[in-house]
């Protein structure tokens, strides 16, 4: 245990560009191993595959858990609604993009605009929302940002499935959500696609010589093209917190009344942080959810909400860096991993039992085959229970997360006391 | 709110006092009939009383007389049931924290309420009024960002100086939760005073601070007095009140029960009953 602490504390202390990249990388190699073990013949373009997938989801967990970090790590705004300004965030862009006249039948038409402008204008539409949702819960206590925030994404996702939405025509522009069959739109992966099938041949013809196929680069691309979209925000994000700003928004965290008696209008500055925050995730929905060009509202019940919070909670709140390490971990080591090592448990030619008790009871005669079977077949649902596990032993060993209460100061230059020659003792 | 009978006789008698008017002539702050009443209870019931600039009055009376209750009034924590608050010569009943703030109006608390998990640098960082880097476009803009570094330096220097002037600098780089009681109170101070104030209204600022320590803070008062701050000041040591303050507020039942400086008080008999507990 303290050979592993060593170690970590001596990661702690690497520019956090490099712990980052690492630390996915270190990913990618785990998942490639992996893959290796299991894939025979097919090893290569199947450790593409795990690779992509992994990429996909880190970096939109990614992006969600800096923006719930700026909300509730730094200002303490408890927003437990994530995935309904997801949806907003996603729906806006697909009824901005859909194609007017759509191709496949009961498709619902759109406006037909590019995705350059649907997916800032998703952004916009998801802070918009976010500011309405908390304009009347700033002056309460933060609890009720909480209920708002709940019962809005559940009001947005019923409104996106009724059947009045689905379909309006207002001004002889005819749009709509789409109803519970959800809305086809232009797909950002498809963007991807075609970048890598046209200036990117070259490099799938290479991919293709060893056994990679086209799709998976694809694939590969698009999450490396979320990773630079994480990499953005999470600059952005530091230049935010890095500063005066930050230095109010944490403080608003610490104790509001305090912020106030010190002259500072704090409710701006949650407007802000919230707003910002949602904005990020209306990004998110529409590269996440609506990567493949289709949403529907069943995508976006509040489960991911939680996994947000759990995706924080481990990584550390407060910690721009902490959130991007949580994400990469609970997506790929929690939630993406044990679901490969499911698939391919060795099960000693047992079929999966229908329940726990014929699953435990051979281990009396020594046979552990069923319980492996039931194991791999279950393994989607029992990583819940290895979730569970990971944050109680982080909530009661580490509360602070994997970088939380790291010393990141929020201001914009070096804190050192100035040296005597600068003039700092001759004042006054 | 504003119900018809909320101007009650008590606030007229409270305003006849004559006591004060001929100490302050031109008082900073200016309390008037105040009146804050929690469901049934009445916390403070028409007190009334100036401080003059420049000033350190002291503001005493038993547990339970409204201290607490008239400074969260003053300073828009709470917002008076009645009565009014001048200060500067301006109403400002009922505006907000930030906005008195912004006046020069500041508090410190009776628990010292530090920001735990920020450094105690950047406790005293936050405070400066008017930074430019508190607008999120400024931070992240280049060339914009660039302006907000060039205030920041000023800012880390001004709050280093604020530090050593308390003499908590070797902390500066802890987080403000895992300070002593003392060391806390002083952080509060050191914030406070980095607003850039006009007037401080300090709550009970030496309860569990040790001699030594309560010695310094009144020498940083003084010296900050001339100055030119003014300082209303809660305490329940008599003998700091006595010795430091030139005019001195008792509050009894939520109103004024006297005013004068410490020889006049220290004479009053109505004083002597209020603390002992006989009726007045």
């Amino acid at each position: 245990m303290s050979a592993l602490d060593d170690a970590w504390a001596r990661a702690e202390r690497l520019p956090d560009a490099v712990l980052v990249a690492g630390y996915i990388v270190a990913l990618w190699l785990v998942l490639a191993v992996v893959a290796a073990a299991v894939g025979g013949q097919q090893a290569t373009n199947l450790a593409a595959g795990f690779v992509g997938s992994v990429t996909l989801l880190i970096g939109a967990y990614a992006l969600l858990t800096l923006a719930l970090n700026l909300q509730w790590g730094y200002t303490g705004l408890f927003n437990i609604g994530i995935a309904g300004f997801m949806a907003v965030g996603a729906y806006t862009t697909a009824i901005l993009t859909a194609p007017v006249n759509p191709s496949t039948a009961g498709g619902v038409p759109g406006f037909g605009l590019p995705l350059w402008v649907g997916l800032p204008g998703g952004m916009v539409a998801a802070a918009v929302v976010g500011a309405v949702a908390a304009l009347p819960a700033l002056r309460l206590r933060a609890d009720y940002l909480a209920i708002v925030t709940v019962a809005l994404s559940e009001i947005i996702r019923l409104f996106v499935n009724w059947r009045g939405a689905a379909e309006v025509t207002y001004f002889g522009q005819t749009f709509g959500t789409g109803g519970a069959t959800g809305i086809g739109f232009k797909s950002p992966r498809r963007v991807v696609a075609d970048l890598v099938t046209g200036v990117g041949q070259p490099v799938v013809s290479a991919a293709q010589s060893v056994g990679v196929s086209a799709p998976n680069v694809v694939n590969i691309a698009y999450g490396l093209g979320l990773l630079v979209l994480v990499a953005a925000s999470f600059w952005l994000l530091n230049r935010l917190v890095e500063s005066p700003f930050g230095r109010v928004l944490k403080s608003i965290r610490e104790d509001e009344t305090v912020t106030q008696s010190l002259g500072k209008d704090t409710r701006l500055f949650k407007i802000k942080a919230f707003m910002i925050g949602c904005a990020l995730m209306g990004l998110a929905g529409a590269l996440f959810r609506g990567n493949a060009g289709y949403i529907s509202p069943a995508q976006f019940r509040p489960t991911v909400t939680f996994y947000i919070f759990a995706a924080l909670i481990i990584g550390g709140s407060g910690s721009n860096t902490g959130s991007i390490l949580g994400a990469a971990t609970f997506t790929a080591l929690l939630f993406y991993l044990p679901a490969r090592l499911g698939e391919n448990l060795p099960t000693f030619g047992a079929s999966s039992p229908g329940n726990i008790i014929d699953a435990v009871g051979p281990l009396g005669a020594l046979n552990p085959g069923p319980l492996v079977a039931y194991v791999a077949g279950n393994v989607s649902t029992l990583r819940f229970v290895l979730i569970g596990v990971v944050l109680i032993y982080i909530v009661q060993h580490r509360p602070q997360g994997l970088l939380g209460y790291r010393n990141e100061p929020a201001a914009s230059v070096d804190l050192s006391r100035p040296r005597a020659d600068d003039g700092g003792e001759t004042d006054e | 709110m504003s119900e018809p009978d909320t101007a009650e006789p008590m606030s007229a008698t409270a305003t006849d006092v004559p006591t004060t008017s001929d100490a302050v002539d031109a008082p900073l702050l200016e309390v008037d009939g105040l009146r804050k009443e929690f469901g049934g209870v009445t916390a403070v019931d028409g007190a009334s009383f100036r401080v003059a600039p420049g000033s350190l009055t002291g503001l005493i009376g038993p547990n339970g007389a409204g201290k607490s209750t008239t400074f969260n009034c003053i300073t828009g924590i709470h917002e008076p049931t009645g009565g009014t608050v001048r200060f500067d010569g301006q109403d400002v009943t009922g505006l907000a924290p930030y906005t008195l703030a912004k006046r020069g109006l500041v508090r410190t608390f009776q628990i010292a309420r530090e920001l735990s998990e920020m450094t105690v640098l950047e406790n005293v960082m936050l405070a400066p009024p008017g930074q430019r880097g508190e607008s999120a476009t400024r931070a992240v803009l280049p060339g914009l960002r660039e302006q907000v570094q060039e205030a920041e330096r000023e800012v880390v220097d001004a709050a280093w100086e604020t530090l050593d002037f308390f003499e908590i600098d070797h902390l500066a780089h802890e987080n403000a939760g895992s300070l002593s009681g003392g060391q806390r109170k002083l952080l509060e101070m050191a914030r406070v005073l980095s607003t850039d104030p006009e007037m401080v209204l300090l709550d009970e600022p030496l309860a569990g601070v040790n001699p030594t320590l309560e010695e310094k803070l009144l020498d940083r008062v003084d010296e900050l007095r001339r100055d030119g701050l003014t300082f209303l000041l809660v305490e329940h040591d008599m003998d700091v009140i006595m010795r430091h303050c030139e005019h001195i507020i008792v509050m009894h039942q939520g109103q004024v029960l006297a005013e004068g400086d410490a020889s006049t008080i220290q004479s009053d008999e109505r004083v002597l009953e209020a603390y002992l507990g006989g009726d007045v």
